[in-house]
């Protein structure tokens, strides 16, 4: 389909877009350095039970209304996607809109949360705990900021007719960064 | 772009582009690869004086290095770092890797340039913005990073530790950048090669060159995301208060260790690979025979990638790990020398029968394969665990380690430059400076770092500035030894003068230089010297793989990848 | 090989063991070694180009043609398993068995120093006879010597190169090890791994003495524990 390869390409010489091509392997390292990170707090939350009960000053309703809301965003993107692949633009422009709205309800929630945790004195210092939990939901909220500044240049560029296929990239990435949540929600917030 | 419109027409194309444009903010693989390789160079003028300083000072422990001064046990501790730091992170990645790689894999290819030319410029960017991080690090209060290039915590962790603070966070930044960069390269590499092959290319007709950069790029990008973590949470260890190394807040020193390494062993694969390829290419050519093996030493680097990430703590037998896991990992350390192996003897295979002649690049990659067998046979004293116990951590695994990254990097590269100088640069090199770069540094290389096996059977261990404090290091024996690496290490330096006047002299009036100088056969050869934006005029139509050198029935002796029958 | 030049005399029981898989480990990499490097320069003279003789086709795409290459390796493997197989049960042997111990010392690495504890002439750990040195540690030969090794504030490294012994010190860890010194003499200790600019100073020294030499030096010292400043010299 002609909204899938970038236009200045003529050659490609296998049947995968190079745009695609290059967001996955992008991924493949994302995953590497998130897995890293994650194994790590895995390991050493094994060695520490009591991390539990530092875990419990999480706000879970908090985290779980999070989840939904990347989810949903999720949804949009796909959705954006499709109507690309259906030509139609404009439409995959607003659905583009819902999910940087998504990105920014994440954060702002985000926001409240370490405002709060920190108001209670649950710092990064304060427990090994806590310094995973701020550095990788930190890391993670950076990817949020970095996919909307991404979704934000192809929503721009859509609004002009131009550049569809990256539609597909920037969702691609952002179902990334949606896992990435899905793991980081049950090992911050719920274990205990 | 509208669509359908082919890139033909960036070849030849006289934009009005100002000299920023091309020169310096080019997206032009070519002129990227050209800024890596300089930019590695000039540092490893810095990472050899560097070296010069260490072998001085332990030649004459407490005189003044000339050219530098007197050094304090803590600069000491300093120039070991950032020798060991910039020579892998700064010279030898940007050489090889983004260097080499850049220039030849979409002229090998076929393809007009990479297949994402933006990208590309960024990450050379984003390099020279670490490169600046660096060596800013050597002028700030408390100097630069002083815990060795592995930078183990709790040294590293907390400014107190070391006596270093800013200094440390400056290193962990240019390092993450570095690693951001090559990253970003890689992925260019590994996807050009994947989707933007000519016609006719399939994956086995491409040259072993491109497969030995695109499997680096493949373990650099598995391998760095667990040691980018780990950098993560040593640097929120020195800025946030945090205690993710600190044991007495329920952290791990040995965790950053596992992190680094698993990183570490899979990033000397990445290194070697290159070298490798370079010599993969230029002894068919001064052979005038086929490579001997091309499959075989596609999946044989293919297993070695595999492998490399399985043999990590090899470097750790000693450092407090549970004592059982030894044994495993010296197995799996064994056995990757297996594919090494296949390459190294495919190589030397490829010579049986040949038609060998001796220009500077064929002997660069022959020295290349001379001296790494001796690197390679001493890692089996370093793979065992009950004799690693003994040379762990003296000079007997730094002189295994140099003898294995001194060809790999330097023999190679500099066979890669004096090949492939003429398509870069449109000149011919000097060959008599270059049999005297080679001779020099051959000679002297061995004669640097031969002795520092026996050093280190004699007891000498690492990153010490006062060998003379000890008594088995204070004999005459001992000193003898130190005084020949030391002369080697002048010596090694001196050989380099060649080369730089070679560079200098070729830029300036080496003869021009035609398409194809060495009768190759790969596509970069079909192409002026040096090529033109966008390479080729029109995509060639690859109709066999890279190596048919001598073949039977043909009157010349090779046969381009893109020739009719 | 004369391997043996370079080593400094051994000086424990297991040292035998290290310095003969060092020789081991030479001579088959050794011939090894000698034979590619002699098979290189071989081919390197052999076939250096000569007008009117071309160079032979050999692509090697069947298994047939890269057996040359294959079964080599296949024989090198073999020969890693031998090392391999043979070297694991020295290590076992060192570094995952704790033999009965007749004297204990407590070992911990500081910047810049080695601080070494024993139980004094009673015999046990934290009374009051405990003694504790800086820098200088007396052992009776021909007694096994079990440590418990750890570092105070960053990665330290116990070696004695006579004893063949090395083993990093760990802040937050406690590493047991031993060993059993064959003779008597002052041996040098020092601090293998990086530890910020008083690395290079590390050292201690170790003396070997018979029995009753050490027996007078232990009741020498009865008590230090309670006495050795615990700050080190940092000069």
């Amino acid at each position: 389909m002609q909204y899938a390869r970038a236009a200045h390409i003529e050659h490609e010489s296998t049947e995968v877009p190079t745009g695609r091509l290059g967001i996955w392997w992008f991924l493949a390292s994302e995953i590497v350095i998130f897995g890293g990170l994650i194994s790590v707090y895995v390991l050493l939350r094994w060695r520490h039970p009591e991390w539990g009960a530092e875990s419990t000053h999480t706000i879970n309703a908090a985290g779980a209304f999070n989840t939904l809301v990347l989810l949903t965003s999720s949804l949009t993107v796909v959705l954006a996607h499709k109507a690309v692949s259906e030509e139609r633009l404009r439409e995959a422009a607003r659905l583009l809109g819902f999910t940087l709205l998504g990105g920014l309800i994440f954060l702002c929630v985000k926001a409240f949360e370490y405002a709060h945790e920190i108001r209670e004195g649950f710092v990064p210092a304060r427990s090994l705990f806590w310094s995973f939990y701020y550095t990788m939901t930190g890391l993670h909220a950076l990817h949020v900021i970095g996919g909307m500044v991404a979704i934000g240049c192809v929503l721009v560029a859509l609004r002009r007719g131009r550049l569809p296929h990256r539609v597909e990239y920037v969702g691609i990435y952002w179902h990334f960064v949606d896992v990435v949540w899905i793991f980081l929600f049950p090992l911050l917030y719920l274990t205990s | 772009m509208s669509a359908g419109t082919p890139a033909l027409h960036h070849v030849n194309q006289t934009h009005a582009r100002s000299f920023w444009r091309t020169w310096v903010f080019s997206t032009d693989h070519k002129t990227i690869a050209k800024q890596y390789m300089f930019t590695g160079l000039a540092l490893a003028l810095i990472g050899g004086f560097l070296a010069y300083v260490i072998r001085m000072q332990l030649a004459n422990p407490g005189q003044p290095v000339p050219g530098y001064g007197t050094i304090g046990p803590g600069q000491y501790n300093a120039v070991v770092t950032l020798h060991g730091t910039i020579m892998i992170f700064w010279v030898a990645m940007p050489i090889l890797l983004a260097g080499l790689g850049n220039f030849l894999i979409p002229l090998m290819i076929g393809a007009h340039d990479m297949a994402f030319p933006r990208l590309n410029m960024l990450s050379y960017w984003v390099f020279f913005t670490s490169t600046l991080i660096l060596l800013a690090s050597f002028f700030v209060p408390g100097g630069a990073a002083a815990g060795g290039w592995t930078s183990y915590p709790p040294l590293s962790d907390r400014a107190v530790n070391s006596g270093v603070d800013l200094g440390v966070t400056l290193w962990i930044l240019a390092v993450a950048l570095e690693f951001a960069a090559f990253l970003m390269g890689g992925i260019n590499f590994i996807v050009t090669a994947i989707n933007n092959r000519a016609p006719g290319m399939r994956l086995f007709d491409m040259p072993l060159m491109v497969w030995m950069e695109v499997a680096a790029s493949i373990i650099f990008l598995f391998s760095v995301g667990p040691l980018i973590a780990g950098a993560v949470l040593l640097l929120l260890d020195r800025v946030a208060n945090t205690g993710f190394y600190d044991p007495a807040r329920g952290g791990d020193p040995l965790l950053f260790q596992h992190l680094f390494w698993f990183f570490g062993h899979p990033e000397v694969y990445v290194i070697l690979l290159p070298g490798f390829g370079a010599v993969a290419e230029i002894l068919p050519v001064f052979a005038r025979k086929p490579i001997f093996g091309y499959r075989m030493i596609v999946y044989s680097t293919i297993v070695t990638g595999v492998l490399s990430f399985i043999v990590w703590a090899h470097h750790q037998f000693i450092a407090g790990i549970d004592p059982r896991l030894a044994t495993p990992f010296s197995i799996t350390t064994i056995l990757i020398s297996v594919p090494i192996g296949i390459t190294l003897f495919a190589f030397i295979a490829t010579l049986w029968r040949g038609s060998i002649s001796f220009q500077t690049p064929m002997l660069f990659a022959l020295g290349m394969i001379a001296v790494f067998l001796l690197g390679g046979v001493t890692g089996i004293h370093n793979g065992v665990p009950a004799t690693d116990i003994y040379i762990h951590d003296t000079y007997f695994v730094v002189a295994h380690f140099h003898y294995a990254l001194i060809p790999s990097v330097f023999f190679a590269f500099f066979a890669a430059f004096y090949y492939w100088f003429p398509k870069m640069f449109g000149r011919r090199t000097y060959e008599w400076l270059g049999q005297l770069h080679f001779w020099g540094t051959f000679v002297f290389m061995n004669v640097t770092f031969l002795p520092m096996f026996f050093l280190g059977l004699m007891g000498h261990h690492r990153r010490i500035a006062n060998p003379h404090f000890f008594e088995a290091l204070r004999t005459p024996e001992a000193d003898r030894l130190q005084w020949i690496a030391t002369l080697g290490a002048i010596g090694l330096f001196a050989s380099q003068i060649p080369l730089i006047l070679n560079l200098i002299l070729s830029l300036v009036r080496g003869v021009r230089a035609e398409k194809n100088p060495w009768r190759a056969n790969t596509l970069e050869w079909t192409v002026d010297s040096p090529p033109p934006h966008g390479n080729f005029a029109n995509v060639p139509v690859v109709r066999r793989g890279p190596y048919e050198y001598s073949a039977p029935g043909h009157s010349e002796d090779y046969l381009p990848q893109d020739a009719l029958a | 090989m004369g391997l043996e030049s370079w080593l400094p005399t051994a000086a424990s029981s297991f040292a035998g063991d290290v310095d003969w898989l060092l020789r081991f480990i030479t001579w088959i990499v050794g011939i090894w070694f000698l034979l590619a490097e002699g098979i290189l320069v071989f081919f390197i003279f052999r076939y250096r180009r000569r007008p009117g003789v071309r160079a032979a086709y050999v692509p090697a795409r069947s298994l047939r043609a890269m057996a040359f290459v294959l079964v080599p390796c296949a024989l090198i493997l073999g020969f890693d398993l031998v090392i391999d197989a043979v070297a694991a049960p020295i290590w076992q042997r060192i570094k995952e068995t704790l033999p009965p111990p007749q004297e204990t010392v407590r070992i911990t690495g500081e910047q810049w120093a080695w601080r070494f504890r024993l139980p004094g002439p009673d015999g046990r750990f934290d009374t009051a006879d405990d003694v504790e040195v800086v820098n200088e540690l007396h052992l009776p030969v021909g007694a096994v010597v079990q440590f418990e090794l750890t570092a105070k504030d960053v990665i330290h490294s116990l070696w004695m190169p006579e004893m063949r012994l090395k083993q990093d010190a760990v802040p937050g860890r406690t590493i047991r090890g031993w060993f059993e010194p064959t003779r008597e003499g002052r041996f040098e200790l020092a601090c293998a791994q990086i530890c910020g600019f008083g690395h290079t100073m590390m050292k201690a020294l170790v003396v070997v003495e018979n029995r009753e030499a050490y027996q007078n030096w232990v009741r020498q010292k009865a008590g230090s524990a309670y006495t050795t400043p615990t700050e080190n010299n940092q000069n």
